[in-house]
């Protein structure tokens, strides 16, 4: 059916550019469906019309750019909780309509969703009819020439000594020279070029289905972990070694892929003076991975993620982990290792805990649990100048302050319990001889000793670091590149690319010279059709030679054009007209 | 390495002293194109009323065939290529432009134009020298982005003129523009010479960067042909409808290009950059996807390009959805440029988000 449907409508707006895409013409049968007399088929019909019209497409996307700002300026929960949990505590009036109108969650509201699953349903129900359309001009022929050759943007006109036979066979061979599609029609030559326009847009179009597939894919079948380790230690890729996971709900966990890493050295390098001093200048995460053969040495830096199989392994942040001994009364260890400390401030002024669970016996011989608060700084500004926080990021004065508590620890509480933060309430700080709570500076190498043979905590000299890393699994990213890519080659074509037609008509005068008309037709009105027009021109009268009389190009179209408008197909160019016509093209074209 | 990157300072100061002297250069291309403007003739005033009240059409305008080959007698009357402006378009010739024809005038332009050439070149050594003191690309912060951007809109104007288009209407907006970016930029957003921290430290910085400065500064072109094309529209439909339109009016905006001209200029530059936009997007996207892990994280930053981005596609579909081309569409990218806009320095600045490294 859309053979005959193209040409019919192609004669319908011959003199129009609109015959040049695919574009749905607006609201044609509006009326016809409008009646009292709609059914729910009928409502249907009319609904998926609307939906499919450039216009609700334009609203659409309005809607999309519009929804997508509260987003930016509320805290969103899948970026950062903690902001979102500090807006809703600072806004307490706001919250419930927030959390009501979905605003910690836009991108995965309903609202949100809803906009542009419609345009996508608006886009496929726009493109299927489009792509049959095309398939249709692609089969077809470049439609006939109009009646009237010098109503069109672009017309040239002489009158030559050849034959008209001879001028349109003349006509066509440079046409085909020129890669335009062309036929002969009746005493007229049709030739039509720049297809890869409307190809282009449809690409285009299917492109972007292709990346919301992709990210919608990659949504679904994601997963994402967090890894903190120190110098030295490893992790292996299975789910219990993560700190932290999050996975699409489509991710099955045996999905992950099998491999191992360990963090050999982490070098971090600091701006050392000016205004930036102490912004970062160089992460780097030395590690050595192995996926089941043999290890494997790499550098993880921030931008450069290891990639081994499917996973990408990210550096997230890093910090110091200072490493500890604790003694007993009798001056057995009962914990010996590196301690992450959590920075909290850019100079990676750190805090944290250091908790000896088990092995631990007072002087009594008696079973505790021994936890530390840990105060660390990579830089001291120094004994009595008022300030514990750090000077710098790197280790040039580590200093670290710690307090000690005995008790019990309540890790078996059953409550999740975070390993940078001491439970107190069943734990009893160490007081030193005068009674005063027990609280001392450490640089590296000095011990702290507990009151009452309690023990004692020594701040060994290695100060180790630490990194954490994201490890992520993320399906569809090829895809959504491929469509990107497409996207792109896609959409350059559809703008840069025009689409038009030339007819070129040779007809023995009434006085039995040959008139030769030419005249060009484009999508949109450009300054390169009659500059083409003109050339083809130049490039036809080698054959077709003008006599020395040739008319004016044509004198007669002047008071023509001061016919009403209406006359005038004109799709192309409606003019701006202060009434609001819904349906300026509304010809009959069907 | 760390030794090689740091920053010269002499050259710092060079860059300085570049930028603040092409400020002075501008404003000097600044006074010439009023000069321009105020001595340029409004004799030529009435073309366009002409044109418009007795609603012909005979302003079918005739282009020359090039004839290449005119050695044969019998090519002497050359085929004439008809144009015609599609059914419903005014077809009104453009302004004479500032100068207005007169030869003062178009003097003072020259001088505006060549100050303005003079100025670029110093702006982007200031550019330059900026790159060689820190050892990388010029785009770490906002001050950096700031001269870059403008420096890149005057190469683009200067380039259309080159390319012989006429565009010297867009001389003085422009120039007033990048005197008002270049103020912000030494006061407020002036941040000294250095290093990169780590997450920008990367060669997508140079892909992802010098685009999306480019896109805007062209999107900027675009907008300003944009703004004037609403005026200069409702200056002809007033005329069309017999209103008198003010003095100013008459003087300023009868100069420009027809509204047809100055809206099929918006239109393909905007069109034009938009693919470069899309994939200025796109290399974001990959370069978050190494920084960050995700290629795509609803951010601030990547929010409002997608916002810009599906603002131009808007403007794209309503100039070829029937009622809504003409003013709506360019309502329809003024907001999108707005959007950009605010991704510059909106985001930057107010709203908090991976990509604040503003400087400020
Ligand atoms: C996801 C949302 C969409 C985006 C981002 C988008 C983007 C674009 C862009 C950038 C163009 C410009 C290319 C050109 O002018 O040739 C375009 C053209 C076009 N779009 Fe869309 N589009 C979307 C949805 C739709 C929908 C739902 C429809 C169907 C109603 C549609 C129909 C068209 C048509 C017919 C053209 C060609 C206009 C012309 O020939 O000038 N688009 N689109």
């Amino acid at each position: 059916m859309s053979k005959t449907d193209t040409t019919e409508s192609a004669a319908a707006d011959e003199a129009s550019g609109a015959a040049l895409s695919t574009a749905p013409r607006e609201d044609r049968e509006d009326t016809a469906t409008g009646g009292p007399v709609l059914g729910v088929v009928g409502w249907i019909r009319w609904f998926w019309r609307q939906l499919t019209s450039m216009r609700v497409a334009l609203i659409l996307l309005f809607l999309l750019s519009l929804g997508a700002v509260p987003g930016s300026l509320v805290p969103q929960t899948s970026a950062d909780e903690m902001k979102v949990q500090a807006f809703k505590d600072a806004h307490p009036a706001l919250t419930p309509l927030y959390e009501k109108l979905q605003f910690f969650d836009v991108y995965s509201s309903v609202w949100f969703s809803a906009i542009y699953i419609l345009l996508f349903v608006s886009l496929i129900g726009c493109i299927v009819p489009r792509s049959r359309q095309f398939v249709g001009q692609l089969r077809g022929r470049p439609p006939g020439a109009p009646r009237r050759l010098d109503r069109l943007p672009a017309y040239t006109t002489w009158r030559t000594a050849a034959g008209p036979e001879e001028a349109r066979e003349a006509a066509l061979a440079l046409l085909k020279k020129r890669r335009f599609r062309a036929h002969r029609a009746g005493d007229a030559v049709a030739a039509e070029k720049g297809y890869l326009r409307e190809a282009g847009n449809l690409a285009f179009h299917v492109a972007l289905i292709v990346m919301l597939v992709a990210f919608a894919w990659g949504q679904l079948f994601k997963s994402e972990g967090g890894k903190l380790i120190v110098e030295g230690d490893g992790f292996s890729n299975t789910l219990t070694q993560y700190d932290d996971f999050k996975s699409g709900s489509q991710f099955g966990t045996d999905e992950l892929e099998p491999f191992s890493f360990k963090l050999d050295s982490f070098t971090g390098t600091y701006e050392k003076g000016g205004p930036q001093r102490g912004t970062p200048r160089t992460f780097e995460a030395a590690v050595t991975y192995s996926r089941g053969g043999a290890d494997r040495k790499a550098v993880i830096r921030v931008n450069e993620p290891l990639k081994v199989g499917d996973s990408k392994v990210y550096l997230i942040a890093h910090g110091y982990a200072p490493v500890v001994t604790v003694k007993d009364g009798r001056g057995r260890t009962v914990f010996h290792g590196a301690v992450p400390l959590l920075p909290i401030d850019n100079n990676i002024t750190s805090t944290g805990a250091i908790k000896v669970m088990d092995g631990y016996r007072d002087k009594n011989g008696k079973k505790e649990q021994l936890g530390f608060q840990a105060f660390f700084v990579p830089t001291f500004a120094g004994a009595g100048q008022g300030t514990m926080f750090s000077q710098f990021p790197a280790l040039d004065f580590p200093v670290m302050a710690l307090t000690g508590f005995h008790g019990d620890l309540r890790v078996n509480s059953g409550l999740p319990q975070n390993v940078y933060q001491l439970d107190k309430s069943k734990m009893t700080q160490f007081k030193d001889a005068s009674g005063n709570k027990l609280a001392q500076r450490l640089l590296p190498g000095e011990t702290m000793t507990l009151p009452g043979g309690a023990g004692s905590i020594t701040f060994e000299k290695d100060v180790k670091e630490w990194a954490s890393f994201q490890v992520s699994q993320q399906p569809g990213n090829g895809l959504a590149l491929a469509g990107a890519i497409a996207a792109i080659a896609g959409l350059t074509g559809s703008l840069f690319i025009q689409r038009r037609r030339i007819w070129v008509r040779a007809v023995r005068g009434e006085d039995g010279v040959t008139v030769v008309e030419m005249a060009g037709l484009g999508r949109s009105e450009s300054a390169k059709l009659p500059e083409e027009l003109a050339d083809l021109a130049v490039a036809l009268t080698a054959q077709a030679p003008p006599t020395a009389e040739t008319p004016r190009a044509d004198p007669e179209a002047v008071p023509e054009t001061a016919v009403p408008e209406t006359a005038v197909p004109d799709t192309t160019e409606p003019a701006d007209a202060p009434a609001e016509d819904p349906a300026p093209s509304g010809e009959a074209d069907k | 390495m760390i030794l090689a990157a740091t920053t010269d300072e002499s050259l710092a100061r060079m860059s300085d002293l570049l930028v603040y002297s092409s400020m002075a250069v501008y404003t000097l291309a600044f006074f010439a194109h009023i000069a321009e403007w105020v001595l340029g003739s409004r004799s030529k005033v009435g073309r366009t009323a002409a044109a418009l009240t007795p609603r012909t059409a005979a302003a079918t305008a005739a282009v020359t065939v090039r004839v290449e080959q005119a050695g044969s007698t019998a090519v002497l009357d050359k085929p004439k290529v008809v144009t015609r402006a599609a059914a419903g378009t005014r077809d009104v010739p453009d302004g004479p432009g500032a100068a207005g024809g007169t030869v003062k005038g178009d003097l003072y332009g020259r001088i505006a134009v060549s100050l303005t050439v003079l100025a670029f070149l110093v702006e982007a050594s200031g550019v330059v020298t900026r790159a060689l003191s820190v050892q990388r690309a010029p785009w770490g912060n906002m001050y950096e982005f700031s001269t870059t951007f403008s420096t890149v809109a005057v190469g683009a104007y200067l380039g259309f003129l080159l390319a012989k288009k006429n565009v010297r209407w867009i001389g003085l907006p422009l120039v007033t523009t990048v005197l008002l970016d270049l103020g912000l930029a030494t006061t407020w957003l002036k941040t000294p010479s250095d290093q990169l921290v780590p997450a920008l430290d990367s060669y997508w910085l140079w892909i992802h960067v010098s685009t999306a400065i480019f896109c805007g500064a062209v999107f900027y072109l675009g907008a300003v042909a944009t703004l004037l094309y609403l005026f200069r529209d409702s200056y002809e439909n007033k005329l069309a409808t017999g209103g008198n339109p003010g003095a100013f009016a008459r003087s300023v905006l009868e100069r420009l290009p027809a509204a047809a001209s100055l809206d099929k200029f918006s239109y393909r530059v905007n069109a034009a950059v938009f693919p470069l936009w899309t994939f200025t997007i796109i290399a974001g996207a990959i370069w978050a996807g190494d920084a960050w892990g995700r290629y795509w994280g609803w951010d601030a930053k990547e929010v409002w390009s997608f916002i810009t981005w599906v603002g131009y596609a808007a403007y794209l579909h309503a100039r070829a959805t029937a009622g809504w081309k003409g003013r709506k569409a360019a309502y329809i990218a003024l907001i999108a440029f707005g959007c950009f806009l605010f991704n510059y320095y909106g985001v930057n600045i107010f709203v908090s988000s991976k990509h604040s490294y503003s400087g400020v």
